[in-house]
């Protein structure tokens, strides 16, 4: 029996060409085939998502930086009983302006155009628009000027082509005369009740701040945490436990942050609600961990040869770990930021615990100033009622969307740069 | 145990023998380091037990012995590199010029400037060449303007026979340069500190047969201005280098002696059948 079977498996060589072998050849081929298609798959299905997004993103988004107009004559002279461009300079020019009564003149002319509801179509604020301009350019008092002034809400949505039938009905009217300018004021304003009159401009800068007290934060302390437990910290149970921690802290959602923040750097220290300083505070509790870890990656990572190769020539540990194992870590440790500051960048929960939700009409002017942020502003006008937030929303994501990229960019820039081969 | 005291007992009467024809090539000054009686555990294991070795300036001190011997731990203790791996205990007496270096008010960053180290796999720091060999006199201030520090680079590329080859591109990489050059960059690196010993950590074994025979000629030229300490596997190397051979087996000095002597008539029987190719 024995001898059997050896000598059945023993002299037979392998028939590569046999029925059994080609299906088996054949089933191969066919796995990998199939491996590969869902592969592509995946990767044509969320590449569809993406552009799914980007174009809905872009269409709607781009119509929140227009904004619908009708053009408005104004005769200054007549109106202001002649003022002269000369009272509008100097040192008192503004108080002057103002006390000028530009709205009334505004609203004047209006209803000397449209009649006398004619204020309805237009933005209640639309006089502020002729109001800047006269502190830009006072000379303009001096003549019969053309202003281009936004239209109210509901007839500017109609006019972009989604409107309700009423507002649709006025845009026929007057058809001929609507027109879509530009929106500057998006650029510079901050939150207002009016979708007209909103500006992304105030938490374009309540981000900047916030962001760059989070990096302030985040990042040294990250980086030292890391660099301290890879190449000094011993090896033993508590800093397993530290360790085990940072872990963890990485993964805790992001509304807890808020919730500590709330209670640790309101209640206790009892900073400024709404502030760009506690949201960066809050937001680098949350950010740090993850940069800690991929700190201690990165740090792992330098071949033990350099640091060997430093030793042995009489460099001190400290002059070890920052003249060669910090250069070396750096492009990881910058994949790690760049992670962790796109999500703090993006992140509203934790801000909505430390009172970042609040009506901000004012860009801040320093850290203890009341600000929000763009995440939180877009969740704020996704959620009014009046139409016009729309679009004001959508134009608010891509301005987060150029931040994050922009950010991005520069990171990946610093990264490839400090980037050295060994 | 009787072993290793018997070993270290006529290791010592070799080298005190006066017709010993090594002597007189050699030169026999008073020993650079010396150790006595070093153990070294990692945690409980013991990897080094026992063993006392003198090095002196003028000879090139090989040692040998199959893998895992623990020649390169020993090495290692002789500029305390074995500190960086926190379970290692070494104990016993190590001196460099009469001073116990594992003396607590010895200055290891200073110690290791005077003993340099050179490692098994090339290792230059992903640095322009210029900077590699400048890096230790800048640490430790040896240079005091750019001058001196420019001839500190070129002396040491000199003396390690590199300068011709890369004089023209001091400015690239050193990463960018073949195996065998990056060795003798890390050479050059370890003299550009003016050290007293250079300790070599098989410094050979990942270059090729031409590198190779390139970094001995550079062995034998830089021996007399530095104590040298090489590790080695290549039984043949230890010949054609060094002027003493210790040979170390599981941790103990089995032989340590005239490198002629133990490669032509040696004492122990586990030298000869090492060298002979029996184990190992």
């Amino acid at each position: 029996m024995n001898s059997e079977t050896a000598s059945t498996i023993d002299p037979t060589p392998t028939d590569w060409s046999s029925a059994a072998m080609q299906q088996r050849i054949k089933k191969r081929y066919a796995a990998e085939r199939r491996f590969k298609a869902i592969g592509l798959g995946a990767i044509l299905l969320s590449a569809s998502f993406l552009l799914f997004l980007l174009v809905v993103m872009l269409g709607n988004g781009f119509r929140g930086f227009t904004q619908t107009e009708l053009p408005v004559e104004i005769d200054f002279p007549a109106l202001t009983n002649g003022a002269q461009a000369s009272q509008f300079e100097g040192p008192n020019a503004e108080s002057r302006i103002r006390s000028l009564g530009v709205r009334d003149i505004v609203n004047g002319s209006i209803e000397v155009e449209y009649g006398n509801s004619g204020t309805d179509l237009f933005s209640p604020n639309a006089w502020t628009t002729v109001q800047t301009a006269i502190l830009g350019n006072p000379a303009i008092v001096g003549e019969k000027t053309v202003f281009y002034l936004p239209v109210e809400a509901e007839l500017d949505v109609a006019y972009k082509g989604s409107g309700n039938p009423e507002a649709e009905k006025k845009v026929d009217k007057l058809d001929d005369r609507l027109s879509t300018g530009f929106n500057f004021n998006f650029m510079s304003n901050s939150d207002a009740t009016d979708p007209m009159q909103v500006g992304i401009w105030g938490a374009l800068k309540g981000s900047l701040i916030t962001m760059i007290i989070t990096l302030a934060l985040a990042f040294p302390v990250g980086v030292l945490a890391a660099l301290y437990l890879e190449e000094y910290a011993p090896k033993n149970r508590y800093t397993d436990l530290i360790e085990v921690s940072i872990n963890n802290l990485a993964a805790v959602p992001s509304i807890i942050f808020g919730l500590l923040g709330l209670a640790v750097f309101l209640n206790l220290f009892g900073l400024p609600r709404s502030a760009a300083l506690v949201g960066g505070l809050t937001l680098a509790l949350m950010t740090m961990p993850v940069i800690v870890i991929s700190g201690r990656n990165a740090v792992k990572s330098v071949p033990p040869s350099i640091r060997e190769a430093a030793l042995g020539i009489g460099a001190s540990p400290i002059q070890v770990v920052f003249h060669h194992v910090l250069p070396l870590a750096l492009p990881g440790i910058l994949t790690g930021t760049i992670i962790g500051m796109a999500r703090a960048l993006g992140e509203t929960a934790p801000l909505l615990m430390i009172g970042m939700r609040a009506f901000i009409a004012k860009p801040p002017d320093g850290i203890t100033d009341p600000s929000t942020v763009l995440p939180v502003q877009i969740f704020l006008w996704s959620d009014e009622v009046n139409r016009g937030f729309v679009e004001k929303t959508s134009a608010a994501i891509i301005v987060l969307l150029v931040f994050l990229l922009t950010m991005n960019a520069v990171a990946i820039y610093l990264r490839n740069r400090f980037e050295t081969r060994w | 145990m009787n072993d290793m005291v018997s070993a270290d007992i006529k290791g010592n009467e070799k080298l005190v023998s006066p017709d010993d024809p090594h002597q007189v090539v050699a030169g026999d000054g008073p020993p650079k380091m010396t150790t006595r009686n070093v153990d070294v555990y990692y945690g409980e294991k013991q990897a080094i037990d026992n063993v006392s070795i003198d090095v002196n300036l003028d000879n090139v001190t090989a040692f040998i012995g199959p893998s895992g011997c623990g020649k390169s731990t020993f090495l290692r203790c002789l500029n305390r590199m074995n500190d960086t791996i926190p379970i290692a205990k070494v104990s016993g007496d190590i001196k460099l010029e009469g001073e116990d270096i594992y003396a607590p008010q010895m200055d290891v960053v200073q110690l290791r400037a005077r003993v340099g180290m050179v490692f098994q796999k090339p290792n230059p720091f992903p640095k322009s060449i210029y900077d590699n060999i400048a890096y230790g006199p800048r640490i430790h201030g040896l240079a005091s303007n750019k001058d001196e520090l420019e001839h500190i680079v070129e002396t040491s590329l000199q003396r390690a026979g590199l300068w011709n080859e890369v004089k023209d591109r001091l400015q690239d990489s050193g990463t960018a340069l073949s195996g065998g050059q990056q060795q003798r960059l890390c050479i050059a690196r370890a003299i550009a500190v003016d050290p007293e010993v250079i300790l070599m950590d098989e410094p050979c074994s990942a270059l090729d047969p031409i590198a190779t025979a390139k970094i001995e000629e550079l062995i034998h030229e830089i021996r007399g201005k530095y104590a040298i300490v090489i590790v080695t596997h290549n039984m043949q190397q230890a010949a054609r280098v060094s002027q003493r051979t210790a040979f170390f087996h599981l941790g103990t000095l089995v032989e340590y002696g005239v490198t002629t002597d133990i490669f032509t008539n040696p004492t122990e029987e586990r030298t000869r059948d090492y060298i002979t190719g029996r184990y190992g």
